[in-house]
């Protein structure tokens, strides 16, 4: 049974920078994976490769199997999947639900033709991709319904952008599910109603998920395995207990302690 | 930002990729079949292979070849003068001045007033150097002044918004001058005054006028003096560096407004050049002269490279060279008649082939990461 | 914190009125400049022939005492920010206005002497006698300082004066004036219609023998408007107390009751119906002028797809029409030079569309990918090399190269035929595709692919994130406007009996372009209205306008309004609200941000658990 994703010996360089180094990843289905490491890790470039925005220097990337290395963004997507942004990046100007519509754009395929008839398979398609657009919507409690449906998306709070982003991806109908900083600038309340929801976004909806997130106490809470990433290299990788004590990782976020400095951490 | 850098994986291709590989394969086939026509036809008229799609084939003196080519490399000149323009703003600002060519227009045209005034007064023949230099200052400073101003009013004030915003605004801006000249000065063309005899005669062994020699000079007198001051004086350099990115070079204590300006007033004395050179190699300026050869301009800069500004130079001379010849080198073998009417064409084809081929021109861009994005 | 966005009293003060000097004298050398120029370009001396009201005012003068006012009018405006309060405005700005108007109206005087003292004829065709004539109305240089000046003064106090006045009252003195000067110039237009209704004792009455409106039909006119404005002013505060206090007005209740969508319909219906109706009162040049002018709204609604639905910048457009011309042209005329299948207009429009859909993908497939500036010139490019071929001689054995296409019969229907000779049921064709496209328009924008292309227009890569696949949707919207524009072409191509490459030129494009901008991008309606003003009173690129005489002038004013309209307000007179949004963003983020605060502060204090709904 192959890995939902894997990256092998992934090198991602630009220009000087040498963003991956060798990288080897794998998510099983069902897992939910956290990668962690300090500023400018490359984290996002790890996301951004995947998804087929950024050209890897060498290396492969296999989604349950086949490689979708040089596949354009929408077909990853279409494969099944799914990203969030760090700074989000929502239709801003759209409506609420109009932004978990257009998300199911590759799962549906009525054309111009069949929009111009009215034909009755077209009212079908919207009929139902509104409700499924709301199911997706409602997962996220009382927050993002009712009268929010048709309230431009600028208007949210950022809090709610937020999960307005997570149900756009959501919407697509993804088996994997890459989410970029979920709780970045959140409230610990609020933080700690999202981590809830990313478990049952696994055990109700049934996602593999890949996170990349700072806040510890969420990584703590919900991930299976966790994964350190720091100058695009995994310096160590395995349950947040092992990997929070890996000397190696605290080197990378706080440095390494003077050679005649007292033990103390 | 993202590097939105891709490529096609072997097993999905779009039908649009196969589609742009066809046209792709067609142009090349057709350049090449048409250079080795011309070939052919140089080297035998009677050539079957020249003949195939030409019939009556005439070799293509070299006389009339060299005037093409010189005729093609002074026009490049003054297309790169203009590109100069359009590449240093894209580069700063990241939108096309559609208004820049009718700056061309109005620096020509301004020089056309003082040349008249000067020919009436007898100074146009009596002290043709001198003359010539003030005709060029003036179309200098009219031009410079104009684009200093356009900024200010139409451009300042967009400083932010989605790039289309301010290139829809200079289309407006190009419209407003150009009839804004057309009513001001009457939309007849403008005839230059007769340039002294000494200067046009035909120079061996060349075979280049006088008149042409004038324009290579003060071109290549121009771009020294911009090349040198865009790399060495301090302008020069707060110019690449806001180019680079404006926030950082604000943050470094550039003044990025002025800078801006300095930007545009420098494209503008360019195109300003320009234009009095074109008017006296033409001999005559209309209020649409600007029109073209500013579209032709901004071709340039692209298959240079745009923010590069010795691609924008590049991209002119192969622009002129390119639009000068190929009706007779490249689509008289291919059997098309009426060629010259088809040259302005040439400009677009160009365009588009650089834009399918290597959309980073010739020699590469110059932008901020967000302008390219 | 709602209560402080409330008390006006605790917001900041602004700043009292101060003497500027330098601002001053800028506005009013500008004011200056702008009178100047309008001179120079020759516009007063030209248009000063026919008068505005009768003996009174002569367009000529007309076109140049607007300038005062409405720098009168700037130099009193202020610009209030969000959470400030705006100034009282008083004495010290009507004397603004009237130093800026003062200034303005000397340097007028100062151009007066200066042609009468220097003659720069050459360069400047415009310096001429008798425009000194006209600033001096023949009595010399001193009276030309004195009376411009004076106007100057005068008529600046006036626009400052408008800042001074209550918004409501301000519409009661505006009004007036545009109705008297829209009435006066629009004569033709008029007097057409109330001909055909046989109401012409009404144009008798209003307008003078010798053109323009006469002293009584001004006052008459002035005072309709100010009635109207009054009265809409009176209504609408009417309402307002009794929304506020919660009374019931008699109409009112009816007026609820009838929902929102309702009444869209009801004025949609009706402006249908006027659409089709009013034609029939008018007379034979109005009809040929409404059939241009249909002609164009067809071209703004294809392109109004390209540009306010999918963003996409196509300044080409008028290849489509050219390639619909041409292809109706091949297909029916018996003198097409290669080919004569001679078919009938209904069925050539098949064959129409499948070449139009698919030179749309010929060009639109290279240019797609690129960024959106580049797009706009190689589109630009495309439609100037479409029209070289249809000009050669190369290609000239099939389209006819500069003589181009003669012959053309055409649109039979039934027992008739409609041709150019008949602009009215030009006109009436022109609008039953109208309705296709706008119904092909709206349908769009409320599909799949409408929110596609919404979501593009917002931000493509994450688009593309998102599975849409934006090359293929940006290429329908491209091959859409196409196949829309192919339709104007072939009726064109119909009416005029002929086709010539010179129809095509890039100035066409153009102008569709200001038309869509300034009706608004992305909304029919104002599509519509921008179209039939602008080519209706203007004109089009080779067709006048009502406004003949001003032909010269009118591509100046579309420059002019498209770098005005870009300034001020992006999104075009009657915008799409999304659009509005779009481009207004940084004044609309603090907005956000204060509501959004305020959200945030409730939801805190709300219960969060599932299946409660929050507050509103």
């Amino acid at each position: 049974m192959s890995h939902v994703l894997e990256i092998k010996d992934l090198n991602v360089v630009f220009g000087g920078l040498h963003a991956m180094k060798d990288l080897n990843f794998h998510v099983d289905e069902g897992e939910i994976v956290s990668v962690i490491g300090p500023n400018g890790a490359g984290k996002t470039t790890f996301f951004n490769t995947i998804t087929g925005l950024v050209k890897p220097t060498s290396g492969d990337v296999l989604y349950e199997g086949h490689s979708i290395l040089g596949l354009d963004p929408n077909q990853v997507t279409a494969l099944g999947i799914a990203r969030t942004f760090q700074n989000v990046r929502l239709f801003a100007n759209m409506t609420v639900v109009e932004n978990v519509m257009v998300a199911q754009h590759c799962r549906t395929k009525q054309g111009a033709l069949s929009a111009l008839l009215n034909t009755k398979a077209f009212k079908q398609e919207e009929r139902e991709i509104r409700e499924y657009g709301e199911k997706v919507l409602g997962f996220f409690g009382s927050r993002l319904v009712g009268y929010r449906f048709d309230q431009p998306a600028f208007v949210l709070s950022y809090a709610n952008r937020r999960r307005l982003e997570i149900a756009r991806a959501m919407a697509t109908k993804p088996k994997l599910l890459l989410l970029d900083e979920p709780v970045a600038g959140m409230n610990p309340k609020e933080s700690a109603e999202l981590t809830a929801l990313i478990g049952r976004l696994r055990s109700e909806w049934g996602f593999t998920i890949v996170m990349i997130e700072h806040d510890m106490s969420v990584v703590r809470d919900v991930s299976d395995r966790v994964v350190v990433l720091d100058h695009g290299e995994t310096i160590a990788q395995g349950d947040f207990d092992e990997v929070s004590n890996d000397p190696g990782v605290i080197e990378a976020y706080l440095g390494r302690p003077l050679e005649n400095a007292e033990d103390k951490t | 930002m993202t590097v939105a850098v891709r490529s096609k994986s072997a097993y999905k291709k779009s039908n649009v990729d196969f589609f742009l590989s066809f046209i792709k394969v067609l142009l090349v086939l057709m350049v090449s079949v048409g250079l080795l026509a011309f070939i052919a036809q140089q080297i035998d008229p009677n050539n079957p292979f020249a003949e195939w799609r030409n019939e009556g084939a005439t070799r293509l003196g070299w006389p009339a070849l060299k005037g093409l080519l010189i005729a093609g490399t002074i026009q490049g000149f003054m297309y790169g003068l203009i590109a100069l323009g359009y590449s240093m703003v894209y580069g700063v600002l990241g939108f096309i001045n559609f208004a820049h060519g009718e700056v061309f227009m109005v620096g020509g045209m301004s020089g056309w007033i003082v040349s008249e005034k000067l020919f009436e007064t007898g100074l146009w023949e009596d002290a043709f150097l001198l003359a010539l230099i003030l005709v060029i200052l003036v179309s200098i400073g009219v031009s410079t002044l104009t684009a200093v101003i356009i900024e200010r009013v139409a451009y300042r004030p967009l400083r932010g918004s989605p790039r289309l915003i301010p290139l829809i605004t200079s289309i407006g801006v190009s419209f407003f001058l150009q009839y804004t000249v057309s009513l001001l000065l009457g939309p007849a063309s403008k005839s230059f005054p007769v340039l002294p005899e000494w200067l046009t005669k035909d120079r061996t062994p060349l075979d280049i006028s006088g008149t042409q020699i004038m324009v290579l000079v003060v071109a290549i007198v121009s771009m020294a003096g911009l090349w040198y001051y865009v790399e060495n004086t301090k302008t020069g350099k707060a110019m690449r560096a806001v180019a680079e990115d404006k926030e950082i070079a604000a943050l470094m204590g550039i003044d990025v407004d002025k800078t801006i300006v300095r930007t545009f007033a420098i494209g503008g004395a360019m195109a300003g050049v320009a234009g009095i050179m074109w008017g006296l190699l033409f001999k005559s300026l209309i209020f649409t002269s600007g029109f073209l050869p500013g579209i032709k301009a901004f071709t340039a800069a692209v298959v240079g490279g745009v923010g590069n500004l010795g691609g924008a130079m590049a991209g002119g001379l192969s622009l002129g060279v390119a639009e000068s010849t190929a009706p007779l080198v490249l689509l008289e073998p291919l059997g098309i008649p009426g060629v010259s009417q088809l040259k302005d064409a040439v400009a677009f084809v160009l365009l588009i082939s650089v834009l399918l081929f290597k959309p980073t021109g010739l020699f590469g861009e110059r932008l901020s990461d967000d302008e390219r994005a | 914190m709602s209560e402080l966005m409330n008390d006006s009293s605790s917001l900041p003060a602004p700043p009292p009125w101060s003497f500027d000097p330098r601002r001053l004298g800028r506005l009013g050398g500008l004011a200056g400049l702008t009178m100047a120029f309008i001179c120079l370009i020759g516009m007063p001396v030209k248009i000063d022939t026919v008068p505005l009201i009768e003996r009174v005012l002569s367009r000529g003068y007309t076109s140049l005492v607007w300038v005062p006012v409405v720098f009168g009018f700037i130099v009193a405006s202020q610009v209030v920010l969000e959470g400030m309060q705006a100034r009282k405005r008083g004495l010290g700005d009507i004397i603004d206005g009237t130093v800026v108007g003062g200034i303005g109206g000397f340097l007028v005087g100062l151009l007066a002497w200066l042609i009468n003292n220097y003659d720069i004829r050459d360069p400047l065709i415009n310096w001429s006698p008798a425009l000194y004539d006209f600033l001096s109305f023949s009595k010399g240089t001193g009276f030309a300082f004195f009376i411009w000046t004076a106007l100057g003064l005068g008529l600046g106090a006036v626009g400052a004066g408008l800042q001074v006045l209550p918004t409501a009252y301000r519409r009661i003195a505006t009004w007036p004036a545009i109705a008297i000067v829209s009435v006066s110039v629009l004569e033709a237009a008029f007097s057409d219609l109330l001909e055909n209704l046989k109401l012409e004792f009404v144009a008798d009455a209003i307008y003078a023998k010798q053109r323009g409106v006469t002293v009584k039909g001004a006052i008459i006119l002035a005072v309709l408007a100010a009635i109207v404005a009054f009265g809409r002013d009176r209504v609408k505060t009417v309402v307002a107390s009794a929304n506020a206090n919660g009374t019931v007005l008699p109409g009112a209740a009816l007026l609820n009751n009838v929902a929102a969508s309702t009444r869209k319909k009801i004025s949609t219906t009706l402006g249908v119906v006027a659409i089709f109706v009013v034609p029939l009162f008018l007379g034979r040049i109005m009809h040929e002028l409404l059939a241009n002018v249909g002609l164009f709204i067809l071209l703004a609604l294809g392109l109004n797809v390209v540009v306010g639905l999918a963003g996409i910048l196509d300044l080409g457009y008028v290849a489509f029409f050219a390639v619909g011309g041409y292809t109706t042209a091949v297909l029916t005329s018996p003198f097409a030079p290669w080919w004569t299948p001679e078919l009938p207009w209904f069925v050539s429009l098949i064959f129409v569309m499948i070449v139009a859909a698919l030179v749309g993908l010929i060009i639109g497939a290279p240019v797609i990918r690129m960024r959106g500036d580049y797009l706009a010139i190689v589109t630009l490019g495309f439609g100037e090399i479409i029209r070289l071929l249809f000009l050669s001689d190369w290609l000239s054995p099939y389209f006819g190269g500069a003589q181009g296409i003669t012959n053309i019969p055409g649109v039979e229907i039934g027992v008739t035929t409609i041709k150019g000779t008949d602009p009215r049921a030009v006109f009436y064709l022109v609008m039953v595709f109208c309705i296709v496209a706008i119904y092909a328009s709206w349908r769009l924008e409320n599909s799949r692919l409408g929110r596609a292309w919404m979501a593009i227009r917002e931000d493509e890569s994450v688009a593309e994130a998102m599975g849409i696949n934006t090359v293929n949707a940006k290429l329908a919207a491209f091959v859409t406007g196409a196949v829309l524009a192919s339709f104007s072409g072939a009726i064109f191509a119909a009416k005029a009996g002929s086709i010539f490459p010179g129809s095509f030129k890039i100035l066409v494009s153009v102008i569709l372009l200001v038309v869509v901008i300034v009706g608004g991008m992305g909304r029919i309606a104002g599509v519509m209205v921008g179209a039939a003003v602008l080519i209706g009173v203007l004109g089009g690129p080779s067709q006048p306008g009502l406004l003949q005489e001003f032909g010269e002038y009118k591509l100046l004013v579309y420059g002019v309004l498209l770098v005005l309209m870009m300034l001020k307000r992006p999104e075009g007179l009657l915008p799409n609200v999304r659009r509005s949004r779009e481009l207004h963003g940084d004044e609309l983020t603090q907005d956000v941000w204060i509501k959004a605060q305020i959200e945030m502060d409730e939801e805190d204090n709300s219960a969060t658990t599932e299946g409660e709904v929050a507050p509103a």
